[in-house]
């Protein structure tokens, strides 16, 4: 495929649902409620949400790990209902589990997928991955004795063994260490450079703040929220501003009351407030019009647990509304 | 992009290399532990040999004229082809589900034919790599007259194709090792002890005869029997007829449910 005739969205995603059957007494459950979604080709898209909100759902779904039960879903353009195999060949999936056969070490493994994927040997890129993962000098020991992150990475080549333009990574840094999760990133990073697509799910809102420009936020089996992750942190209250005064206040001066604070402590006053409309002159000076002294300001940077629990309770506990 | 050529490649033709690259590993998977896989059941058929031959030999009756031990060995073959081949793809299946490697395969661009195809081959592979040591290994203490090679390679890669295929489901449905061990005990063993393994079937009293008859396993020993000793006791034709309509039979069955993700794909 040429550039020319590359599609403009890596993964497109309309009215998907998937209604998991009731079994053993348990009830049916809705996990997708008809999902909309495109992903540009070449961005680092961070899909973020509660444990149950759909997300792994949605991207096994794309991988073919889970029938959908209705909708559409095109990687690369490609349907995954009209060219199951060739959906699959243009995407790579590592899975949150890790999930290694013991039988084969890292060279087999690698080897063994770029076969699945019918690779041809020439074009294998065995060796590249290896050295890249850091797993040259593990390549013929036995899956069993790698550790934890040489693992992770190991699944990581697994799913790049054919050169996908499309790169899903359900977790990739759960239970990894913090040296480990900053190469990891920074492998990702390089990805997307050469032209990767890459679609992330994460807890670690950190990582989606640092890696992803835009991001989706999914909650019972929705797109709550769907924008740049600067554009995110724009829409909703997630400034802080922490002031302190001179003196005990037994109520919230009447003065204050449009800026809606909060008395956290007798003589601290915490104004919320988002970063687009917010004006801290205003409402420094309605302290002073209140008769208050300062005696000292804080302020909070954006914090990307505070956007997400805010577009996960939803318009009315944040007062802005939500696209998705 | 050479990942949307090979996307482009995929979506039509044969995953010719994806087929041989999972054939491959279910061969290496077995020839990992081949102490386990390979030596085990053809030590359990020279050890089945010795009881009969010292304990029954002298007694058993010969069916068709033939000595019993020539004639029990046939069926012993048979069955360490039967079950190898059962066993290699319902635990190569049912292990990558419990483990979770399964993905790996569900991943893949394979489609439904392509993923049978390479998980059979692996099976029949066994099946009759466990066929020929047995009888090579039993042909040092018994005399086998080997009457037609071609009627037994057909019955062997014919019964241990057919036990691949039912190994499939079982791996298929199987969600647990206990699932499997049932399957395992209650189906697969009966079905190759008691399908004239270790006894003509024509000197059953009935309806046990008539239920012989109806069973698919008895025409697969009793015509690898006759590959080996030169007589048989249904017609070698129905046999052979058998056996292809069990394989086609089965074969849809498991393409269908392959298709449809059943116990695979949510």
């Amino acid at each position: 495929m040429t550039k020319h005739d590359q599609p403009a969205a890596a993964i497109e995603v309309e009215g998907l649902q998937k209604v998991y059957p009731g079994t053993n007494g348990r009830a049916a459950k809705h996990a997708l409620k008809g999902v909309n979604l495109v992903i540009p080709r070449g961005s680092i898209f961070g899909l973020l949400g509660p444990n149950g909100a759909g997300k792994s759902t949605l991207i096994n779904i794309l991988a073919g790990l889970v029938r959908k039960s209705a909708g559409t879903a095109r990687v690369w353009g490609i349907d995954i209902d009209e060219a199951p195999r060739a959906a699959r060949a243009a995407i790579g999936v590592v899975p949150q589990e890790l999930t290694l056969d013991p039988y084969f070490p890292a060279r087999a493994a690698l080897e063994l997928q770029a076969g699945l994927f019918g690779i041809p040997k020439a074009a294998r890129r065995t060796d590249e991955l290896l050295e890249v993962l850091g797993l040259a000098d593990k390549a013929t020991a036995p899956a069993r004795s790698l550790s934890g992150g040489m693992r992770r990475r190991l699944m990581v080549g697994k799913a790049l063994v054919h050169s996908p333009p499309v790169l899903v990574l359900d977790e990739p840094t759960a239970g990894v260490d913090v040296a480990l999760r900053q190469q990891l990133w920074d492998y990702v990073r390089l990805l997307n450079r050469q032209g990767t697509t890459v679609l992330l799910t994460t807890h670690y809102l950190q990582e989606a703040e640092a890696l992803c420009d835009q991001i989706a936020v999914m909650a019972d089996g929705q797109i709550v929220a769907h924008d740049t992750t600067d554009a995110l942190f724009r829409r909703v209250e997630d400034q802080e501003l922490v002031v302190d005064v001179s003196a005990p206040l037994g109520a919230i001066p009447d003065k204050l009351l449009p800026f809606n604070p909060t008395l956290a402590a007798p003589q601290r006053l915490v104004f919320r407030f988002a970063q687009a409309s917010g004006n801290v002159d205003e409402m420094l000076g309605a302290i002073r019009v209140a008769g208050l002294q300062i005696a000292s300001v804080t302020t909070k940077q954006p914090d990307l647990e505070d956007v997400f629990l805010q577009l996960v309770q939803g318009p009315a506990s944040n007062g802005e509304g939500m696209t998705g | 992009m050479e990942s949307g050529l090979s996307a482009t490649r995929l979506g039509s033709g044969v995953n010719w290399i994806g087929v041989a690259t999972l054939y491959r590993r279910e061969v290496q998977r077995f020839l990992a532990v081949a102490a386990q896989t390979v030596g085990g059941p053809v030590v359990s058929t020279l050890l089945f040999l010795a009881v009969f031959g010292v304990a029954l030999g002298r007694h058993a009756p010969a069916p068709g004229g033939v000595p019993y031990l020539v004639f029990v060995t046939p069926g012993l073959v048979m069955m360490a082809v039967l079950q190898n081949a059962y066993a290699n793809t319902s635990s190569s299946l049912l292990v990558a589900k419990v483990q979770g490697n399964i993905v790996d395969l569900l991943l893949a661009p394979l489609g439904p034919g392509e993923f049978l195809t390479g998980m059979v081959l692996g099976g029949v592979t066994r099946g009759v790599l466990v066929g020929a040591l047995t009888a090579l290994a039993a042909a040092l203490f018994v005399p086998l007259p080997l009457a037609n090679l071609a009627l037994c390679l057909f019955y062997a890669f014919g019964g241990s194709l057919l036990f691949a295929l039912l190994g499939v489901l079982g791996g298929l449905w199987a969600q647990k090792m206990d699932h499997q061990a049932a399957v395992t005990n209650f189906v697969i063993a009966p079905l190759t002890l008691l399908s004239g393994t270790f006894y003509a079937v024509s000197s059953l009293s009935e309806p046990f005869r008539s239920i012989a008859y109806a069973d698919p396993v008895f025409y697969i020993v009793d015509g690898f029997r006759h590959g080996i000793t030169g007589h048989s006791e249904a017609s070698p034709l129905a046999g052979i007829l058998v056996v292809l309509v069990a394989n086609g039979l089965l074969g849809v069955l498991c393409h269908r449910l392959l298709a449809s993700g059943w116990r695979l794909r949510q």
